[in-house]
Protein backbone atom coordinates (compact mmCIF):
# COMPACT_ATOMS: atom_id res chain seq x y z
CA UNK A 1 0.00 0.00 0.00
CA UNK A 2 0.94 3.54 -0.68
CA UNK A 3 2.33 4.98 2.33
CA UNK A 4 2.19 8.46 1.53
CA UNK A 5 -1.65 8.22 0.07
CA UNK A 6 -4.58 9.65 0.86
CA UNK A 7 -6.37 5.65 2.00
CA UNK A 8 -3.86 5.17 3.98
CA UNK A 9 -3.19 8.62 5.33
CA UNK A 10 -6.92 8.38 6.36
CA UNK A 11 -6.79 4.85 7.65
CA UNK A 12 -4.07 5.71 9.98
CA UNK A 13 -5.31 8.67 11.53
CA UNK A 14 -8.41 7.00 12.11
CA UNK A 15 -6.70 4.29 13.46
CA UNK A 16 -4.19 6.26 15.96
CA UNK A 17 -7.30 8.14 16.97
CA UNK A 18 -9.56 5.62 18.01
CA UNK A 19 -6.63 3.53 19.69
CA UNK A 20 -5.54 6.64 21.66
CA UNK A 21 -9.39 7.08 23.12
CA UNK A 22 -9.73 3.96 23.87
CA UNK A 23 -6.48 4.10 26.38
CA UNK A 24 -7.25 7.16 27.51
CA UNK A 25 -10.95 6.37 28.56
CA UNK A 26 -9.76 3.44 30.14
CA UNK A 27 -7.20 5.05 31.87
CA UNK A 28 -9.47 7.37 33.09
CA UNK A 29 -12.20 5.36 34.14
CA UNK A 30 -9.94 3.27 35.89
CA UNK A 31 -8.29 5.87 37.92
CA UNK A 32 -11.84 7.61 38.72
CA UNK A 33 -12.49 6.48 41.70
CA UNK A 34 -8.91 7.05 43.28
CA UNK A 35 -9.39 10.37 42.25
CA UNK A 36 -12.94 11.22 43.49
CA UNK A 37 -11.47 10.34 46.94
CA UNK A 38 -8.06 12.00 46.67
CA UNK A 39 -10.69 15.16 45.96
CA UNK A 40 -13.02 14.52 49.12
CA UNK A 41 -9.99 13.71 51.32
CA UNK A 42 -8.15 16.85 50.40
CA UNK A 43 -11.66 19.03 50.88
CA UNK A 44 -11.99 17.33 54.15
CA UNK A 45 -8.23 18.06 54.89
CA UNK A 46 -9.01 21.74 53.78
CA UNK A 47 -12.01 22.07 56.17
CA UNK A 48 -10.27 20.92 59.35
CA UNK A 49 -7.04 23.06 58.53
CA UNK A 50 -9.27 26.39 58.92
CA UNK A 51 -9.83 25.36 62.47
CA UNK A 52 -6.03 24.22 63.24
CA UNK A 53 -6.50 20.51 63.03
CA UNK A 54 -4.03 18.99 60.90
CA UNK A 55 -4.95 15.80 59.61
CA UNK A 56 -3.25 13.54 57.17
CA UNK A 57 -4.61 12.10 53.93
CA UNK A 58 -4.12 8.58 55.92
CA UNK A 59 -6.64 9.54 59.30
CA UNK A 60 -8.47 12.92 57.60
CA UNK A 61 -12.05 10.66 57.34
CA UNK A 62 -11.97 9.89 60.91
CA UNK A 63 -10.69 13.21 61.97
CA UNK A 64 -13.53 14.87 60.01
CA UNK A 65 -15.70 12.40 61.49
CA UNK A 66 -15.21 12.87 65.24
CA UNK A 67 -15.25 16.79 64.76
CA UNK A 68 -17.29 17.41 62.20
CA UNK A 69 -19.38 14.38 61.54
CA UNK A 70 -22.92 14.70 60.47
CA UNK A 71 -23.21 18.08 62.17
CA UNK A 72 -23.22 20.08 58.38
CA UNK A 73 -25.99 21.37 56.69
CA UNK A 74 -26.40 23.98 53.70
CA UNK A 75 -28.09 27.90 54.24
CA UNK A 76 -29.61 29.58 51.90
CA UNK A 77 -29.05 33.43 50.94
CA UNK A 78 -31.71 34.78 54.13
CA UNK A 79 -29.57 32.56 56.86
CA UNK A 80 -32.11 29.95 57.02
CA UNK A 81 -31.11 26.26 56.58
CA UNK A 82 -32.01 24.14 53.27
CA UNK A 83 -33.25 20.55 53.78
CA UNK A 84 -32.43 18.04 51.55
CA UNK A 85 -28.88 19.20 50.58
CA UNK A 86 -25.56 17.88 52.05
CA UNK A 87 -23.22 20.59 52.40
CA UNK A 88 -20.11 18.42 51.43
CA UNK A 89 -21.70 17.73 48.03
CA UNK A 90 -22.54 20.93 47.26
CA UNK A 91 -20.72 21.88 43.75
CA UNK A 92 -19.17 25.46 44.68
CA UNK A 93 -18.49 25.93 41.04
CA UNK A 94 -22.25 25.33 39.69
CA UNK A 95 -23.20 27.53 42.69
CA UNK A 96 -21.15 30.48 41.17
CA UNK A 97 -22.96 30.65 38.15
CA UNK A 98 -25.93 31.84 40.07
CA UNK A 99 -26.49 34.88 41.12
CA UNK A 100 -25.12 35.39 45.06
CA UNK A 101 -29.08 35.61 46.32
CA UNK A 102 -30.06 32.25 45.28
CA UNK A 103 -26.54 30.19 45.83
CA UNK A 104 -26.21 27.55 48.37
CA UNK A 105 -23.89 27.88 51.19
CA UNK A 106 -22.44 24.84 53.03
CA UNK A 107 -22.20 25.21 57.09
CA UNK A 108 -19.85 22.87 58.46
CA UNK A 109 -19.85 22.87 62.79
CA UNK A 110 -17.07 21.94 64.32
CA UNK A 111 -16.90 21.36 68.52
CA UNK A 112 -13.77 21.36 69.67
CA UNK A 113 -11.59 19.28 72.03
CA UNK A 114 -12.16 22.59 74.43
CA UNK A 115 -16.06 22.46 73.74
CA UNK A 116 -15.76 25.35 71.89
CA UNK A 117 -17.99 25.73 68.72
CA UNK A 118 -16.79 26.94 65.23
CA UNK A 119 -18.19 27.34 61.66
CA UNK A 120 -16.47 26.57 58.76
CA UNK A 121 -18.27 28.23 55.68
CA UNK A 122 -16.97 27.82 52.23
CA UNK A 123 -15.92 29.96 49.43
CA UNK A 124 -14.91 30.03 45.74
CA UNK A 125 -13.83 33.02 44.12
CA UNK A 126 -11.65 33.56 40.62
CA UNK A 127 -7.30 34.23 40.98
CA UNK A 128 -5.32 35.57 38.32
CA UNK A 129 -5.12 32.04 35.80
CA UNK A 130 -8.63 29.74 37.50
CA UNK A 131 -10.60 29.51 40.47
CA UNK A 132 -9.07 30.12 44.24
CA UNK A 133 -11.65 28.41 46.64
CA UNK A 134 -10.99 28.36 50.84
CA UNK A 135 -12.65 27.91 54.13
CA UNK A 136 -13.04 30.46 56.66
CA UNK A 137 -14.07 29.34 60.35
CA UNK A 138 -15.75 31.68 62.51
CA UNK A 139 -15.97 31.84 66.49
CA UNK A 140 -19.54 31.61 67.90
CA UNK A 141 -19.81 35.22 67.85
CA UNK A 142 -20.06 35.49 64.43
CA UNK A 143 -17.69 37.91 63.43
CA UNK A 144 -14.06 36.82 64.63
CA UNK A 145 -12.65 34.46 62.01
CA UNK A 146 -10.78 31.66 63.74
CA UNK A 147 -8.74 30.41 61.16
CA UNK A 148 -8.76 30.04 57.50
CA UNK A 149 -7.49 27.83 54.39
CA UNK A 150 -7.47 28.75 50.85
CA UNK A 151 -6.47 26.62 47.52
CA UNK A 152 -5.80 27.26 44.40
CA UNK A 153 -6.15 25.54 40.85
CA UNK A 154 -3.48 27.35 38.63
CA UNK A 155 -2.16 30.40 40.94
CA UNK A 156 1.90 31.48 39.94
CA UNK A 157 3.77 29.06 42.40
CA UNK A 158 5.82 31.72 44.56
CA UNK A 159 3.73 34.13 43.71
CA UNK A 160 -0.46 34.46 43.85
CA UNK A 161 0.26 30.15 44.93
CA UNK A 162 1.32 31.79 48.47
CA UNK A 163 -2.23 32.21 49.49
CA UNK A 164 -2.38 28.78 50.49
CA UNK A 165 1.13 29.38 52.68
CA UNK A 166 0.59 28.90 56.49
CA UNK A 167 2.14 32.85 56.53
CA UNK A 168 -0.52 34.17 54.69
CA UNK A 169 -3.22 32.05 56.43
CA UNK A 170 -2.53 32.80 59.45
CA UNK A 171 -2.65 36.70 59.46
CA UNK A 172 -6.75 35.89 59.73
CA UNK A 173 -6.72 34.52 63.00
CA UNK A 174 -8.89 37.32 65.26
CA UNK A 175 -9.89 40.01 62.12
CA UNK A 176 -13.71 40.68 62.11
CA UNK A 177 -15.96 40.34 59.48
CA UNK A 178 -18.63 42.87 61.21
CA UNK A 179 -17.84 46.46 62.71
CA UNK A 180 -18.59 47.69 65.95
CA UNK A 181 -21.69 49.30 64.44
CA UNK A 182 -22.46 45.30 62.86
CA UNK A 183 -22.23 46.31 59.44
CA UNK A 184 -20.69 44.15 57.37
CA UNK A 185 -16.78 45.23 56.19
CA UNK A 186 -15.28 41.46 55.34
CA UNK A 187 -11.75 41.33 55.55
CA UNK A 188 -9.52 43.18 52.68
CA UNK A 189 -5.80 41.99 51.28
CA UNK A 190 -3.90 45.13 50.77
CA UNK A 191 -0.61 45.84 48.71
CA UNK A 192 1.70 47.15 51.00
CA UNK A 193 1.17 45.57 54.15
CA UNK A 194 -2.38 46.42 55.93
CA UNK A 195 -2.28 49.48 58.80
CA UNK A 196 -1.42 47.29 62.21
CA UNK A 197 -3.87 46.33 64.34
CA UNK A 198 -6.47 46.83 61.62
CA UNK A 199 -8.93 43.88 62.41
CA UNK A 200 -10.58 44.18 58.98
CA UNK A 201 -7.24 44.08 56.52
CA UNK A 202 -4.30 41.69 55.71
CA UNK A 203 -1.20 41.83 53.90
CA UNK A 204 -1.82 40.57 50.30
CA UNK A 205 1.54 38.50 49.13
CA UNK A 206 4.16 39.63 47.36
CA UNK A 207 4.09 39.79 43.68
CA UNK A 208 0.10 38.32 43.08
CA UNK A 209 -1.68 41.76 42.86
CA UNK A 210 -4.37 39.49 41.17
CA UNK A 211 -4.31 36.66 43.33
CA UNK A 212 -4.77 39.05 46.11
CA UNK A 213 -7.73 41.29 44.84
CA UNK A 214 -9.57 37.87 43.65
CA UNK A 215 -9.51 36.59 47.46
CA UNK A 216 -10.59 39.68 48.53
CA UNK A 217 -12.93 39.94 46.30
CA UNK A 218 -14.48 36.28 47.23
CA UNK A 219 -14.17 37.33 50.95
CA UNK A 220 -16.50 40.25 50.73
CA UNK A 221 -18.86 38.09 48.08
CA UNK A 222 -19.15 34.67 50.23
CA UNK A 223 -19.69 37.04 53.61
CA UNK A 224 -22.21 39.03 52.51
CA UNK A 225 -23.64 35.84 50.93
CA UNK A 226 -23.44 33.93 54.95
CA UNK A 227 -24.56 37.44 56.63
CA UNK A 228 -27.72 36.65 57.66
CA UNK A 229 -26.29 33.32 59.05
CA UNK A 230 -23.68 35.15 60.77
CA UNK A 231 -26.06 37.76 62.49
CA UNK A 232 -28.13 34.58 63.43
CA UNK A 233 -25.28 33.28 65.08
CA UNK A 234 -24.57 36.13 66.34
CA UNK A 235 -28.07 37.09 68.07
CA UNK A 236 -28.00 33.09 69.53
CA UNK A 237 -25.03 33.71 71.31
CA UNK A 238 -26.47 36.46 73.18
CA UNK A 239 -29.34 34.15 74.12
CA UNK B 1 23.63 -3.64 8.25
CA UNK B 2 26.90 -5.26 10.47
CA UNK B 3 26.09 -8.70 12.16
CA UNK B 4 28.11 -7.99 15.42
CA UNK B 5 25.66 -6.64 17.86
CA UNK B 6 26.76 -2.67 19.09
CA UNK B 7 26.91 -2.89 23.40
CA UNK B 8 23.50 -0.93 24.87
CA UNK B 9 26.36 1.21 26.42
CA UNK B 10 28.66 1.89 23.35
CA UNK B 11 30.88 4.97 23.34
CA UNK B 12 28.32 6.34 20.92
CA UNK B 13 24.94 5.72 22.47
CA UNK B 14 26.76 7.07 25.85
CA UNK B 15 27.31 10.08 23.97
CA UNK B 16 23.48 10.46 23.19
CA UNK B 17 22.75 11.23 27.11
CA UNK B 18 26.03 12.93 27.89
CA UNK B 19 26.31 15.98 25.27
CA UNK B 20 22.34 17.19 25.83
CA UNK B 21 23.58 17.43 29.39
CA UNK B 22 26.45 19.37 28.39
CA UNK B 23 27.92 20.86 24.99
CA UNK B 24 24.65 20.44 23.06
CA UNK B 25 22.09 21.26 26.30
CA UNK B 26 18.28 21.93 25.24
CA UNK B 27 18.04 25.14 27.36
CA UNK B 28 21.21 27.35 27.23
CA UNK B 29 22.76 26.02 23.83
CA UNK B 30 20.17 25.66 21.73
CA UNK B 31 17.48 27.88 23.51
CA UNK B 32 14.38 25.79 23.82
CA UNK B 33 11.65 24.79 26.44
CA UNK B 34 12.54 28.61 27.81
CA UNK B 35 8.85 29.18 28.78
CA UNK B 36 8.14 26.17 31.46
CA UNK B 37 11.86 26.91 32.65
CA UNK B 38 10.61 30.64 33.40
CA UNK B 39 7.51 29.44 34.98
CA UNK B 40 8.05 26.71 37.02
CA UNK B 41 11.21 27.49 38.70
CA UNK B 42 10.28 29.94 41.33
CA UNK B 43 10.72 26.75 43.64
CA UNK B 44 12.69 23.83 43.55
CA UNK B 45 10.00 21.30 44.27
CA UNK B 46 7.66 21.89 41.42
CA UNK B 47 11.29 21.99 39.52
CA UNK B 48 11.90 18.48 40.54
CA UNK B 49 8.73 16.72 39.54
CA UNK B 50 8.43 18.69 35.63
CA UNK B 51 11.73 17.40 35.18
CA UNK B 52 10.91 14.44 36.38
CA UNK B 53 7.48 14.35 34.15
CA UNK B 54 9.40 15.62 31.22
CA UNK B 55 11.45 12.57 31.16
CA UNK B 56 8.70 10.04 31.36
CA UNK B 57 7.28 11.71 28.68
CA UNK B 58 10.05 12.43 26.66
CA UNK B 59 11.91 9.01 26.70
CA UNK B 60 8.12 7.36 25.84
CA UNK B 61 7.26 9.44 23.04
CA UNK B 62 10.46 8.82 21.78
CA UNK B 63 10.42 5.50 21.90
CA UNK B 64 6.64 5.42 20.44
CA UNK B 65 7.89 7.53 17.30
CA UNK B 66 10.51 5.75 16.87
CA UNK B 67 8.99 2.03 17.09
CA UNK B 68 6.34 3.45 14.63
CA UNK B 69 8.53 6.02 12.43
CA UNK B 70 8.41 3.48 9.23
CA UNK B 71 4.44 3.40 8.99
CA UNK B 72 4.00 7.55 9.52
CA UNK B 73 2.36 9.10 6.59
CA UNK B 74 4.56 12.07 6.31
CA UNK B 75 2.20 14.39 5.67
CA UNK B 76 0.31 14.15 9.04
CA UNK B 77 3.57 13.18 11.28
CA UNK B 78 3.74 16.25 13.42
CA UNK B 79 -0.27 15.60 14.17
CA UNK B 80 1.05 11.91 14.83
CA UNK B 81 3.62 13.39 17.29
CA UNK B 82 1.78 15.64 18.64
CA UNK B 83 -1.07 13.06 19.64
CA UNK B 84 1.46 10.76 21.04
CA UNK B 85 3.03 13.97 23.33
CA UNK B 86 -0.24 14.78 24.19
CA UNK B 87 -1.93 11.21 25.51
CA UNK B 88 1.55 10.77 27.30
CA UNK B 89 0.87 14.19 28.96
CA UNK B 90 -2.91 13.78 30.17
CA UNK B 91 -1.37 10.22 31.28
CA UNK B 92 0.97 11.38 33.69
CA UNK B 93 -1.69 14.12 34.97
CA UNK B 94 -3.92 11.12 35.61
CA UNK B 95 -1.57 9.00 37.33
CA UNK B 96 -0.57 12.36 39.81
CA UNK B 97 -4.31 12.79 40.40
CA UNK B 98 -5.06 9.67 41.26
CA UNK B 99 -1.39 8.54 42.86
CA UNK B 100 0.25 12.05 43.88
CA UNK B 101 -2.84 13.96 44.68
CA UNK B 102 -0.58 16.75 46.53
CA UNK B 103 2.08 17.08 44.11
CA UNK B 104 -0.80 17.41 41.01
CA UNK B 105 -2.00 20.21 43.15
CA UNK B 106 0.99 21.83 43.21
CA UNK B 107 2.02 21.29 39.53
CA UNK B 108 -1.46 21.92 38.37
CA UNK B 109 -1.07 23.64 34.92
CA UNK B 110 2.49 22.95 34.45
CA UNK B 111 1.38 18.98 33.57
CA UNK B 112 -0.42 20.43 31.34
CA UNK B 113 2.03 22.47 29.53
CA UNK B 114 4.54 20.19 28.93
CA UNK B 115 3.07 19.50 25.49
CA UNK B 116 3.92 22.93 24.64
CA UNK B 117 7.80 22.21 25.41
CA UNK B 118 9.43 22.55 21.77
CA UNK B 119 12.26 20.47 23.23
CA UNK B 120 9.99 17.22 22.88
CA UNK B 121 8.46 18.04 19.22
CA UNK B 122 12.20 19.15 18.40
CA UNK B 123 13.41 15.65 19.24
CA UNK B 124 10.68 13.28 17.89
CA UNK B 125 11.29 15.47 14.82
CA UNK B 126 15.01 15.53 15.14
CA UNK B 127 15.60 12.07 15.98
CA UNK B 128 13.46 9.58 16.60
CA UNK B 129 11.75 9.51 13.41
CA UNK B 130 14.65 8.37 12.12
CA UNK B 131 16.88 6.48 14.76
CA UNK B 132 15.85 3.07 16.19
CA UNK B 133 14.42 2.59 19.42
CA UNK B 134 17.13 1.98 21.82
CA UNK B 135 19.21 5.20 20.80
CA UNK B 136 15.91 7.20 20.69
CA UNK B 137 15.04 5.92 24.57
CA UNK B 138 18.50 7.55 25.32
CA UNK B 139 18.56 11.00 23.07
CA UNK B 140 15.31 11.04 24.99
CA UNK B 141 16.72 10.64 28.83
CA UNK B 142 19.86 12.72 27.47
CA UNK B 143 17.46 16.13 26.08
CA UNK B 144 15.43 15.55 29.47
CA UNK B 145 18.26 15.11 31.68
CA UNK B 146 19.44 18.26 30.19
CA UNK B 147 16.56 20.44 30.10
CA UNK B 148 16.05 18.83 33.91
CA UNK B 149 19.17 19.69 35.31
CA UNK B 150 18.82 23.42 34.06
CA UNK B 151 15.70 23.32 35.80
CA UNK B 152 16.80 22.25 38.92
CA UNK B 153 20.07 24.93 39.28
CA UNK B 154 17.62 27.51 38.48
CA UNK B 155 14.95 26.60 40.70
CA UNK B 156 17.36 26.42 43.27
CA UNK B 157 19.13 29.64 42.98
CA UNK B 158 15.99 31.21 42.64
CA UNK B 159 13.98 29.39 46.12
CA UNK B 160 16.86 29.90 48.10
CA UNK B 161 17.49 33.47 47.23
CA UNK B 162 14.01 34.58 46.73
CA UNK B 163 12.08 32.48 49.46
CA UNK B 164 15.41 30.94 51.92
CA UNK B 165 14.14 27.94 51.55
CA UNK B 166 14.21 24.96 49.66
CA UNK B 167 11.22 22.47 48.90
CA UNK B 168 12.05 19.03 47.47
CA UNK B 169 8.87 16.55 46.83
CA UNK B 170 7.72 14.33 49.53
CA UNK B 171 9.52 16.08 52.07
CA UNK B 172 8.47 20.03 52.22
CA UNK B 173 9.96 22.53 52.79
CA UNK B 174 12.88 23.43 54.73
CA UNK B 175 13.90 26.81 55.94
CA UNK B 176 17.64 27.01 54.63
CA UNK B 177 18.87 30.64 55.50
CA UNK B 178 18.84 30.88 59.32
CA UNK B 179 16.32 33.09 61.36
CA UNK B 180 19.25 34.83 62.98
CA UNK B 181 20.41 36.45 59.33
CA UNK B 182 17.08 37.86 59.13
CA UNK B 183 17.55 39.40 62.86
CA UNK B 184 20.61 41.01 61.51
CA UNK B 185 18.48 42.34 58.20
CA UNK B 186 19.22 40.24 55.78
CA UNK B 187 16.07 40.12 53.67
CA UNK B 188 14.56 37.66 50.97
CA UNK B 189 15.06 38.62 46.57
CA UNK B 190 11.47 39.59 46.04
CA UNK B 191 12.74 40.32 42.41
CA UNK B 192 13.74 36.23 42.40
CA UNK B 193 10.90 34.53 42.44
CA UNK B 194 9.66 36.99 39.45
CA UNK B 195 9.69 35.46 36.22
CA UNK B 196 12.90 37.56 34.60
CA UNK B 197 15.05 36.49 37.28
CA UNK B 198 14.76 32.84 35.78
CA UNK B 199 15.93 34.48 32.40
CA UNK B 200 18.60 36.20 34.28
CA UNK B 201 20.19 32.97 36.32
CA UNK B 202 19.96 30.88 32.91
CA UNK B 203 21.81 33.81 31.32
CA UNK B 204 24.24 32.99 33.98
CA UNK B 205 24.32 29.43 33.62
CA UNK B 206 24.71 30.15 29.56
CA UNK B 207 27.78 32.80 30.36
CA UNK B 208 29.63 30.38 32.74
CA UNK B 209 29.16 27.60 30.32
CA UNK B 210 30.55 29.62 27.46
CA UNK B 211 33.57 30.20 29.50
CA UNK B 212 34.73 27.37 30.55
CA UNK B 213 34.01 25.75 26.76
CA UNK B 214 35.20 28.06 24.14
CA UNK B 215 33.98 25.63 21.11
CA UNK B 216 30.39 27.12 22.12
CA UNK B 217 31.57 30.51 21.13
CA UNK B 218 30.64 31.46 17.77
CA UNK B 219 33.45 32.98 15.44
CA UNK B 220 31.77 36.09 13.58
Amino acid sequence: MDKQGNTYTFLYAAAMVIIVATILALVSQGLRPRQVRNELVAKKIDILQSVNISSTNRDAVDVFNRYIGENTYVVDFQGNRVSGEEAIDIDMAREMRKPLEERFFPVYEVRLDNGELKYVLQMRGNGLWGPIWGYVSIEDDGTTIFGATFSHQSETPGLGAEIDSDSFQNQFRGKRVFNEAGELVSVDVVKGGARPGDPHAVDAVSGGTITSDGLANMLRNYFSGYEQFLKNIERESYE
Amino acid sequence: MSSDKEPLFSAKNLKLITTPIGPQNPITIQVLGICSALAVTAKLEPSIVMSLSVVFVMVFANLIISLLRNTIPSRIRIIVQLVVVASLVILVDQILKAYAYDVSRQLSVFVGLIITNCIIMGRLEAFALGNKAWPSILDGAGNAAGYGIILIIVGFVRELFGSGTLSFPGFGTFQVIPQAFYDLGYVNNGFMILPPMALVVVGIIIWIQRSRDKSLIESH
